[in-house]
Order: C-alpha cells, then structure tokens, then sequence
C-alpha cells in the first residue's frame, strides 16, 4: 500500500494534530494551565481554519482507490464548516470554564474535534463504507456530548433520545446499503452509478434509496424523521445545540447532496426528485406550523431549523452546479445566522439561566446590543434584505428555478408562502424584545464574557458582509 | 461610480444613517434629518433639471450605468430614471423632509429615525433601480422598517396592525419573487444572456406569451398589495390607523407608491401582451378598490380610518388607470401618485397634528376646530378640497386626465367601469365635507379644546411645503404631464398598438 495517500488528506490530518495537542495539553498540563484550555484550543483551531484557506488545499485528488476525494468544492465546504466551528467553541469558553463544567472542559473540546473529523469523513467520501464510519464517529460523541450538563435531568434524556435515534437512523441507512450492494454489487459511488444505468432493477433500488434517504434525514431531522430534534435541542447545553443544528446539519447536507449526486445521480427523475419534494414541502411546512407554538427559545430554534433544512434541500433538488453552491453559501449564511441566535441564549442562559420567549420581553431595554444581534439573525434567518439570509434564500430559490419543470416552480412558489410563515414567528421574538417594553423586563442588564461578544460580533459582521460582498459567492459558484 | 448622479439618492441616506447613529442629543438628530433631506430635494431638483435637458436623446432612460454584482447570476446595480422616476424621486424627498419635521417630538429619537432613513433608503433605492433583482431587495428593504416603526412608535391596536401590514405586505413579495425569477429565466432566448436589467429584458422581448400569463399576475398581485387592490388591502386601514404620522405619511404617500409603480415597471413594461390580455381580470378588483374604499370611508369615525380607506380609494384609482394602457390613462395615474402622495401625507401630518393636541381622533369628539386652531383646520379644509378634486389644486388634475383618458377606450367594458370608478368623486366629497363639517365647523364638543394651542414653526413649514406642492402640481399641470408622458415611448407600447 503506498502510505504517502494519506498526505492527500490534508486537512484531516490538520485536524488530528489539533485534536492530539489539546488532549495532550489537557493531560499533562498542570491544573492551573488547564484553565486555558479553550481559549488554546480556539487558537489552535483559527490557525488550521486559516490554513485551509491555502489555495493547493483545493487540488482536486482521491486516495484509496477513490474511496476518498477532495476538490475545491470539498475544502470549501470543509472550511465553512471550520468558520461556524470556531465560533462555536469561542462562544462555548465561558461556559466550558464555569464552575459545573470546568473539570471537563478538556473532553468538551476533543469530543467536539472528534466529531468535526467524522463529518470530514462524511464529506470526502465516495464510498459508503467511508461514509458509514464518518457518520458513526460524528453521532457518538455528539449524544455524549448531548448529556454534558451531568446536572440537568433534560440533559440525559435528550442524549438517551439522541442515541437511540442515530442508532435507529443507522440502522435503517444500513439496510438501506446493504440492499444497494446486493443490487450494485460494489459501495464506490461510481460504480454504484454505473451499475444503477446499467439495469433495469426496477422498484428494489428505489426501496434501498428510500432507506438510505430516510437514514441520512434523520441526521438532517428532515420532517418526519425529526421528531427527535425539539427534545434534543433543548435538552442539550445550549452550546452543543447550536453545533448540532448548524454544523452537524451542513455535513449531513453537504454529504447528502453528494450521495444523491453522485451515486444515484440516474435515478434523479425516477425516484428522489420526487421524494424529495414531498420530503421538502413537509419539513419546510411542518417546521413551520410548529415554530409559531413553541415558547422555549431553544425549541422555537429547533424548528425553525429544521424548517430551514427544507431550504437547504431546494439546493438538492436543484441538481445542478448552481444548487450546489446555492447549498454551501446558504450553509455558510445559516451557520452565522444561527449562531448569532445561539450565542445571545447562550449569553443569556449563562448570566441568568433564563429561555423562555416571554423572559425576552424589554431585552432592548436592559440589553440593547443583545436584542440587537439576536434581531439581526432573526432577520437574517427569514432572509430579510441587506442581510445575508435574503441572499441565500434568493439565490437557492433561483438555483432551484433553473432546473425548469413546472414542478419546481409550484415548490418554490410553497416554500416562499412559507418564508411568510416564518417571518411571523421570527417576528414574535423581534416583537418581545423591541415592542413589549412596557412590563417588567426578566432579563437585568449585565455585561457578557468577552469570549461571548467575539463570537457575536464575528456573526454579525458575517450577516451584514457574506450578503453584500458577491465575491464569496462568485466563488463558491466556480467551484461548484 | 460616483460619478452617477443617481447613486446619490442612496449614498445619502446612507450618510444620514451614519449621522444618526453617531449623535448624541435630539438636536443633532433633527439637524443631520433635516440636512439630510433637504439635500435629497435638493438633489431630485437637480436631477429633474438635467433630466429635463437630457431626455431628447432618444433614450428610454437617462443617467443609465450598471455595475456588475454577482457576476455568475447577472446581477447588476443597475440604475437610470425616466421622467415617471424623477416625479417619484421627488414626491420622496419631499414627503421625507416634511415626515422629519413632522416628526419634531418623536420619543426615542434616535431609533425612530434610523428606522425612518432605512425605509427612505429603500425608497430612493427601488425608484432608482432598473435591475430587477436591486429593485427587489430595496423593495423588502423599505417594507421590514415598518414593523418596528408601528410596532414601538405607534397607537392603538399596534401588534396586531403592524404584524398584519408586514406579513400581507411580506406575502405579495412572496408571489413577486417567484415572479421576478421566472421573469429571469425568460430574459433572454440563451442562457448565458439572461439578465435581470429591465431596459435589456425589453430589448430581448423574449419572454413568451405563455409565461407572461403566469408572470404578469404574480408580478402585478406581488406589487398589487402594495397598491391597496382589493382584496388584498386590508393592511392598510389598520396599518395606516396604528402608524405614527411620520409613518403613515411616508407609507401612504411613498410606500404606496412603490406597489403602482412596480406594476408598471415591471408587470406592464415588461409584459404587455399579459398586461393587455389579463388586464380585464385586476380593472374588476381594482375598480371594486375605488368604489369601495370611498364608501368604507363614509362610516367611518376615526380620522385615520377615514383617511386610510380614501387612500385605499385613491391608490386603487392609480392602479385602474395603469391598466387601461393607454397614455391619456397612465398619465394621469402618476399625476395621481404625486397628487395622492403629497395629498394624503399632507392629511396624516394633519391628522398626527390634531391627534397630538387632542388626544383623540374621533370626529364625534371632536368639534369647531376652526375656531381653536385655524391655521391646522384652513389646511385641513386646502387638504379636503384637493382630495374631493377641486381644480387649481393636484387632484382635479390627477382624476380627470385618468377618466378622460379611460373613457377613450370604445368598449362598453371600459367605459362601464370608468363611470362606475368616476362615481367615486362623489363620495369622496361625502366623506370630505362630512369631516370638515363635523370636525372643523361644528360647535365645540370639548371645552378642554378650547385652550389648545395652534400649529408650531415646523408644524407649519411642514405642512406649507405640502401645500405648496399640491398647488403646484394643480396650477402647472401641463409641466408634469409633459415630463410624464414623454416617458411613454413608442417602443414600449407599439405591442399595444397604443396611442
């Protein structure tokens, strides 16, 4: 075997050597330099993050037989996915450093690399075997992950939920391979593909593919496969929450995109065209229709993004280049939308432990700033202009009109009366901070960790600038 | 880019943004919101002196220039004005500066007016763009501003009004999205020509009669509920009553706009044959707008209402005469954009005015105005008169071209209808003199009343401005006309074989 194919996975092997170094400071390192663990590990993870954005990271090249391939699209989405999780764990400082936590504050920060390096995984692979093992190494340290407030009894029971549905989802997935291997004869998305052309297999393959669809929607919590993810969501430390629903959600749709793409590229018209748009009018709609009940904000965000994972597949579904590089921006949108959100509950949480939609009434009153950026993501999120959601959704709308048929224009013309849906409930929040003023206000002024403001104002600039600045998505449409 | 001239009409507002956000004391904020809006009239004087220059050149558009955006998708800024751009840009900047001094007193000056400017910038921005997709974002980009402006700032049943007024209008751009995409993929006959600038679109002329079918009444209803057409104007009474006056005077004499305009601009302009063959379908809705926003107003008590319902009436007027296509008609429905647009802001400063004194806005309440504040009740009277079409000032100028212009056409449809929509006249001076009869000439109802101030130095100038406009549009009528239908090439109707 020629060993030099492993320096083709380049950022795989960036990223072990960060996850070596932490759990190897956090192991020796005397108790009081512990204490800035996170704040190392940030550090270490911005300086591989910038390291991706090396151009010959983009060469395109497979290893192992094709089992593995990296491209420029590849790397993008890998570094996108580094963007939301470095914000993820500079906002997760405080909280790993408070009194509950701070004794695991090292295990927080593998798990979450460890996770990260699954998805890699998930995203290269053109084999399903590859890709089982990504998805694998990516849901188990989650539900740990899930159950890390060892204080909290919603903790364990929404890991308890979680574990049991990756391993229901993987399950099902797997049924799903094994029946497409006895049918194809291979696992390489190729050979897949050619064989697929090749034969007639009648309704069998469109069976195995539903599994496989089913499997990965349930990573994606596409309705109705989602019902675990409310429970979750809020069960889990709201910093794990915010890296389920947007990290953990643009791998699994990077990796469904290339799934459906690659190895059942033939079977579009005949199978998941279809299934997907039912699957896409339920989740958008459903998402929906439950978002405008929840009062709990964590739940609410839940929702809506499992609504928001609707969209994300209008650039699925588009199949083509521009659905592609609709999907990635719109992954790239979303993950500072969303962590804007979570990063001022998670504030919020962390000085008064408070998440109803109600204690949000007068925020920007007591806490302008705070009210300010959560009103921007919320705009954001429903793709108000000049924000960055506007662009996003305009341009997977327009992806997704491309591909012609009337069809899609009756999907579009649904998901855009539910854009109006979703601006209601996004409204209500904008409504309880800026509008109900006049009663008390649950939330006293404070002033938020440092580490908290960064991340937020990380995710603010992003809303404002991925928007306006074409040349990012100039360029995720080249490479798509 | 900064050469154009026409990016000026969103670098100010823009500036002005900064200005706010950086003062300190209200006085700061009314000097860079005064400054501010003075330059944009300024400036909209300038740009119809050279546009009135310019335009003999044979070009549909003036100060043309485009700069590419998002390259892949050809999204260009585009912008470049005609005559009915320039009228409209004016009307803006007009209604901005007298919202500004409108708004003196404003609690929460500084948000109010961030929110304010964010809405203008839309504006200016939507009547500057000919590229549909810019057009499209300074379109939402004017609408979200007015959640929060009802919402915080406003009176009475607000949640409810501002929620309802942002959704409805949310959900006409749904469909004009939809609309605005297909139109883009239809641009051209290849793809890699597709273009979103309206004047290439025109050119191309590829967009085939099937999918204007589809296209113009997604367009025309996405805009249409902007226009108050019936049935989707409910937002408007509610929004309008709830709104504070600054708000309801941009929103009823700016906003509205936005929705008549981008019917032409884009539903008729872009899609004449549609336009001319579906065109039956939206006069029936909008004809039932005029009719019916002019009796609601009759029953009504509270002033806002009253005035909220004759916009509803007005701007449905606007609308039915774009859909006669033909240029008498059309002409006449921009002179009606200005005269409304002036008119009504002129009303709901008025409305903000007595209702800041009083603390009501029932006219039951209310009585013998003239004799407390003779200043506000002789302009609410010059008001009253315009709306009801009294000649001299804009309305008469605005309502006749549109039915003289309507009644061209021979068929007995058109004509039906436009008798039906003249009977509006008569109602509007129902409801008109009903007000001033109840509420400026009646006895006192309040003795409180009594000792109640008349207008302020900004109240006044405020309101002189409006005035003044509204007479100038009634006196020089051939001078807008002329600048108007002058925009009504021959390229663009010849598929309507119109006159």
């Amino acid at each position: 075997m020629d060993y030099s194919q492993f320096l083709i996975m380049k950022q795989e092997i960036g990223l072990l050597i960060v996850f070596l170094l932490v759990f190897l400071y956090d192991t020796f390192a005397s108790k009081k330099a512990t204490g800035v663990l996170p704040a190392v590990t940030c550090c270490l993870f911005a300086i591989f993050t910038a390291l991706g954005f090396i151009p010959c990271m983009g060469i395109e090249n497979d290893a192992f037989e094709g089992m593995y391939q990296t491209s420029a699209t590849v790397t993008a989405i890998k570094n996108i996915l580094n963007v939301g999780m470095l914000i993820v764990m500079i906002q997760s400082i405080k909280w790993a450093n408070s009194e509950f936590q701070a004794i695991r504050r090292g295990e927080f920060y593998e798990l979450l690399l460890v996770t990260l390096f699954g998805m890699y995984l998930m995203i290269s692979s053109r084999h399903f075997l590859l890709f089982v093992i990504g998805l694998e190494t990516a849901s188990l340290p989650l539900a740990a992950m899930v159950a890390f407030n060892k204080n909290r009894y919603e903790s364990h029971e929404a890991a308890v939920k979680y574990i049991l549905t990756a391993c229901f989802s993987s399950a099902i997935f797997l049924f799903g391979l094994s029946l497409v291997y006895g049918l194809a004869g291979s696992l390489y998305y190729r050979e897949i593909a050619m064989m697929v052309t090749g034969s007639g297999f009648g309704a069998m393959i469109i069976v195995a593919l539903a599994f496989v669809i089913g499997g990965v929607g349930f990573k994606l919590s596409l309705v109705p496969f989602h019902l675990w993810t409310a429970d979750v969501y809020q069960g889990a430390p709201t910093n794990v929450t915010s890296y389920l629903s947007v990290i953990s959600k643009g791998a699994a749709a990077f990796a469904f995109l290339v799934i459906l793409t690659q190895a059942f590229g033939t079977l579009y018209s005949k199978a998941w065209e279809w299934m997907l748009y039912g699957l896409i009018i339920l989740t958008i709609t459903v998402g929906n229709l439950f978002a405008i009940r929840q009062r709990n904000m964590k739940r609410f965000l839940a929702f809506s993004s499992i609504s928001q994972a609707g969209y994300i597949m209008l650039g699925v579904i588009a199949d083509n280049a521009m659905g592609t590089s609709a999907l990635m921006y719109y992954i790239l949108v979303y993950i500072f939308s969303n962590l804007a959100a979570f990063g001022v509950i998670g504030a919020i949480e962390n000085n008064c432990d408070k998440g109803d939609m109600t204690d949000y009434n007068g925020l920007s009153k007591t806490n302008p700033r705070l009210a300010f950026t959560m009103m921007l993501a919320m705009f954001s999120l429903a793709g108000i202009p000049p924000f960055a959601g506007f662009f996003s959704k305009f341009f997977i709308f327009t992806s997704a009109i491309n591909q012609g048929s009337t069809a899609i224009y009756v999907l579009v013309l649904i998901a855009l009366i539910n854009t109006i849906i979703s601006l209601y409930y996004y409204l209500l929040v904008v409504k309880a901070m800026y509008i109900n003023t006049d009663g008390e206000c649950p939330v006293g002024t404070f002033k938020s960790a440092c580490s908290e403001r960064l991340a937020m104002w990380i995710c603010v600039a992003g809303i404002i600038i991925i928007g306006l600045a074409s040349p990012i998505y100039d360029y995720l449409l080249t490479i798509g | 880019m900064f050469s154009n001239i026409l990016i000026y009409f969103v670098v100010i507002p823009l500036l002005m943004l900064a200005g706010v956000a950086l003062s300190r004391n209200i006085k700061q904020i009314r000097a860079v919101a005064v400054v501010g809006s003075l330059a944009l009239t300024t400036l909209s004087v300038y740009l119809l002196c050279s546009y009135l220059a310019l335009r003999g050149n044979g070009e549909a558009m003036q100060f043309v220039e485009k700069w590419d955006w998002f390259k892949p998708l050809h999204i260009q800024l585009a912008v470049g004005v005609d005559g009915i751009s320039v009228a409209m840009l004016i009307l803006s900047s007009i209604i901005l500066l007298t919202g500004s001094f409108a708004s003196w007193k404003i609690e929460q000056p500084k948000a109010f007016f961030l929110w304010l400017i964010l809405l203008s910038t839309g504006v200016f921005g939507f009547f500057i763009s000919v590229d549909l997709f810019t057009m499209f974002m300074f379109y939402e980009v004017a609408l979200i501003p007015m959640y929060l402006l009802i919402g915080v700032w406003g009176s009475g049943n607000k949640n409810y009004s501002a929620m309802k007024l942002t959704l409805m209008l949310m959900g006409g751009s749904a469909f004009l999205m939809l609309g605005l995409i297909g139109i883009y993929y239809h641009s051209a006959a290849n793809p890699a020509d597709y273009t979103w600038n309206i004047l290439e679109i025109v050119k191309n002329g590829s967009i085939s009669k099937g999918w204007q079918y589809f296209l113009f009444p997604m367009t025309f209803v996405g805009f249409g509920v902007l226009g108050a057409m019936f049935p989707f104007h409910t937002w408007s009474p509610d929004g309008h009553a709830s709104a504070p006056t600054a708000v309801s005077m941009l929103h009823a004499g700016v906003l509205m706009k936005l929705g008549g305009y981008g019917c032409f601009r884009v539903a008729i302009y872009l899609m004449p044959e549609a336009a001319h063959d579906l065109a039956w379908i939206f006069l029936i809705l909008t004809g039932i707008s005029v009719v019916y926003g002019a009796f609601s107003a009759c029953v009504q008590n509270d002033l806002k209402y009253i005035n909220a319902y004759s916009s509803v009436s007005h701007c449905g007027l606007v609308l039915f005469a774009i859909l006669m296509l033909n240029t008498t008609a059309m002409t006449g429905a921009i002179m009606q954009m200005l005269s409304h647009g002036l008119m009504t802001a002129l009303f709901f400063a008025l409305i903000g005015m007595i209702y800041g004194r009083t603390h009501t806005r029932d006219i039951r309440l209310m009585g013998g105005l003239m004799k407390i504040m003779p200043f506000l009740a002789v302009c609410y009277v010059i008001a009253g008169m315009a709306s009801l079409g009294l000649p001299g000032l804009s309305g008469f100028v605005a309502e006749m071209t549109i039915f003289v212009g309507s009644f061209e056409h021979a068929d007995w449809f058109h004509r039906a209808f436009t008798i039906v929509a003249c009977s509006s006249i008569v109602t509007t001076a129902v409801y008109i003199l009903r007000v001033v009869g109840k509420l400026l000439l009646g006895p006192v109802q309040d003795e409180h009343h009594l000792s109640l101030t008349d207008a302020t130095w900004w109240e006044r100038t405020s309101t002189v401005t409006l005035i003044l406009c509204v007479a100038a549009i009634g006196c020089f009528p051939n001078f807008f006309a002329d600048l108007i239908k002058f925009t009504f090439s021959p390229q663009i109707f010849s598929v309507l074989g119109m006159n």
